[in-house]
């Protein structure tokens, strides 16, 4: 699904990733965590390809193609989500508005017809009562004058109706309760398949309590420096990541 | 959606009848200014001495006055002896001669308009002998707004045939003295439409896609008067989406609304004058004058605008709240690309009891654009109870544009409610980003932050306008961003 090849990157000119390689198969949940400043973000925003985010050495590889050669929208295209961190407001841009274009570019990247309204609704509707998403959501200016959670939610909401393959997910539970955590994380868990994969990046141990990866990987100065199973993020709950900075030097 | 659309399309491929401008064939009147000139217009109108008289005032007034300087646009000096005040309609010879000579950019907008070719000469300005059916849709029009007793014709056909509702109102909103762009239209106008609305009339349909097809030979010193009677209804429309080129560079028009007690008027414009090019060569100069005249209790004057064109536009549709309880209203979208500049807003006078304004203006600036939001709200010390509220929002798109605000606020009336909100945001990447990681192309997605923006406005368009409207923006402004 996803192959990450030794890759550098950086933003004006900083180094932030240097060497990082990461392989996620069909159906996995890989968790990503680490200290702040380590490059999770620019991780998630590489794969998605926000500009200004410059690859200096290495390779994205995604379903065998150079995911690094395509425009965000044709990876969103290709089946590539990103669950952002901050969601940003667009006012007088209606929510659902904005996700029925979203739904119908894909379907013309992938060459499949245009959604109509009718049929779309309907798979709105689904979507929102699977999710809990408040109704009044639907129908506001796209994030604007969301808390926090909700914010959270749309995001995990938008995943569910565009089905990507690989979806990445920026710290969305920081911010949230519990109750809004696990709405999140039940959001993710309905869609885990054996062909659909995860990257989850989060700060906090909790997150994993309800969406249990496969494996666990920690960010150190751009680079993964330790992989594991679950039980790696449990100890690093209880030892914190200064250890593994160590161990790594 | 579609079917409207294509109607009016079909009907913009025929001919009006005759009867909606007076043929003059194609003489012309040499460059220059005069009383001499002035007395040429009028006769050349056959117009009644009332009317001759009229325009001399205004010339002599005109000559008494100065160029306004205050708006914030930039033109070299325009020379008013060098200008032609009688050309329409336009020599055949002067245009292009096919559409090989026109600007291929423009053809290409055409193009995504959808414009049919025949249609496509005609905005151009391309000679065409085209044949006409004589029954055409708008004689069916015609006929019902006659069962109505509407009346709706050209401003010379007023001049002759109701020359006591156009000597009642003319000047009567906007003086002839009012501006120097005034007074000269005042003296010169070559034609435009005049519409009166019975009491108790409910206007039967908008007077827009007929408009439309009328509007292709105005001129360019327009003049528009619209009257609607005690306890009327009329919904103008003036312009057109598809970009219109014009051999006269300077459009001076003036429009008057005059609403009587329990009476409303809403008049709406899609205004696509040339721009210019890219570096701001040619492209139409705008200098219109537009008020309305809440003159009874209870009216109502709504004027909602979408300027997408001209390479300098200076048009604040204003509102004269004479009436108790009126209600004045003023919605734009203004959109600055390349090189164009505008200056425009509105004045909301409140002079009578209970008057209620609202100004939703919304200011896009794109490339080397300047857009500037001038408005007045003021609040004479009669105007008990007065309020207004007004919202004033400028995007940016890119780094070499501008946004500029000057609101006036005039409040004699302790009891006045005056409220104010603005705002400038850019598109951030941060949005586009946002968009295009959801699947929804650049362009496209531009589109969409734009078309948020102006929602306010557009909803108050008619509706099959507010889809062409929305179109009409996104091709502006294409390639603004990326």
């Amino acid at each position: 699904m996803l192959k990450i090849e030794n890759l550098h990157a950086e933003v004006d000119g900083k180094p932030i990733l240097r060497g990082l390689n990461l392989t996620v198969l069909p159906g996995e949940v890989h968790a990503i965590m680490g200290p702040n400043g380590s490059g999770k973000s620019t991780l998630a925003y590489l794969i998605a390809g926000r500009p200004g985010y410059t690859v200096t050495q290495g390779s994205i590889t995604y379903n065998g193609h150079d995911l690094l050669a395509l425009a965000p929208e044709e990876r969103a295209g290709e089946g590539v989500f990103l669950a952002f961190q901050y969601p940003v407001e667009i006012p007088g841009v209606n929510n659902v508005y904005m996700l029925k274009a979203a739904v119908n570019g894909i379907r013309k990247y992938r060459g499949l017809d245009e959604m109509g309204a009718v049929e779309f609704l309907k798979l709105v509707k689904a979507k929102t009562k699977a999710i809990g998403l408040p109704d009044g959501l639907l129908n506001r200016p796209v994030n604007q004058g969301f808390s926090g959670g909700e914010k959270k939610r749309n995001e995990i909401f938008q995943m569910s109706v565009l089905e990507p393959h690989l979806a990445i997910l920026d710290e969305t539970d920081s911010g949230l309760d519990i109750d809004a955590l696990k709405v999140v994380a039940d959001g993710v868990n309905r869609l885990r398949s054996p062909q659909r994969s995860f990257v989850v990046v989060t700060h906090y141990q909790r997150l994993l309590d309800y969406i249990v990866p496969d494996q666990v990987h920690v960010l150190a100065r751009g680079q993964i420096v330790k992989s594991g199973t679950r039980e790696l993020a449990l100890e690093l709950e209880a030892r914190g990541y200064d250890w593994l900075s160590e161990d790594a030097a | 959606m579609a079917t409207s659309s294509s109607d009016v399309r079909e009907l913009l491929n025929r001919k009006y009848d005759a009867g909606f401008y007076t043929d003059i064939e194609q003489d012309q009147v040499p460059p220059g200014l005069n009383e001499a000139v002035v007395r040429l217009i009028s006769a050349k109108k056959n117009e009644p001495n009332w009317m001759l008289e009229w325009r001399l005032r205004a010339f002599s007034r005109w000559q008494k006055m100065r160029e306004p300087k205050w708006a914030h646009v930039h033109y070299p000096p325009i020379d008013f002896q060098a200008l032609s005040y009688y050309s329409a309609p336009k020599s055949k010879k002067d245009g292009p001669q096919s559409l090989d000579d026109v600007d291929p950019k423009l053809l290409e907008t055409y193009k995504k308009l959808g414009i049919p070719l025949e249609e496509q000469k005609m905005l151009a300005g391309v000679a065409v002998d085209v044949v006409f059916d004589s029954v055409s849709v708008h004689t069916t029009f015609k006929d019902k707004l006659a069962a109505a007793g509407v009346i709706f014709c050209s401003f010379s056909e007023a001049v002759r045939e109701h020359p006591e509702l156009v000597r009642k109102y003319l000047g009567s909103v906007v003086p002839q003295g009012d501006n120097y762009y005034a007074a000269l239209n005042s003296a010169v106008f070559s034609d435009g439409s005049f519409v009166y609305i019975p009491k108790n009339t409910r206007c039967p349909m908008e007077l827009s896609t007929y408009f439309r097809i009328n509007a292709m030979n105005t001129g360019q010193f327009e003049r528009t008067l619209v009257i609607a009677d005690i306890g009327s209804y009329v919904s103008y429309l003036e312009g057109c989406t598809a970009p219109q080129r014009d051999e006269n560079q300077l459009h001076a028009a003036v429009v008057e609304l005059i609403a009587l007690d329990d009476a409303e008027i809403k008049y709406s414009t899609v205004q696509n004058w040339y721009p210019g090019d890219e570096e701001g060569r040619g492209g139409i100069y705008n200098f219109v004058t537009k008020r309305g005249d809440c003159r009874g209790r209870n009216s109502k004057i709504s004027w909602t605008q979408v300027e997408t064109g001209s390479a300098i536009t200076w048009k604040y549709p204003s509102c004269i709240l004479k009436g108790e309880n009126s209600v004045g209203e003023f919605y734009s979208v203004a959109v600055t690309h390349h090189r164009q500049q505008a200056d425009t807003g509105t004045k909301m006078i409140h002079l009578g009891r209970n008057t209620r304004s609202t100004i939703i203006s919304k200011g896009i600036s794109a490339g080397h654009g300047q857009n500037a939001y001038r408005g007045l709200v003021r609040i004479a010390k009669s105007a008990e109870n007065a309020r207004n509220y007004t919202q004033c929002d400028s995007l940016l798109m890119g780094s070499q544009c501008g946004a500029h605000t000057f609101p006036y606020v005039e409040v004699r009336n302790a009891s006045a409610k005056v409220e104010h909100e603005a705002s400038t945001s850019k598109i951030s990447e941060d949005q586009l980003f946002y968009l295009r990681s959801r699947g929804i192309r650049d362009e496209d997605a531009v589109n969409l932050i734009v078309n948020g923006f102006c929602k306010a406005v557009f909803k108050e368009l008619p509706m099959e306008f507010a889809v062409e409207a929305q179109k009409l923006l996104n091709i502006t402004l294409e390639g603004a961003i990326g």
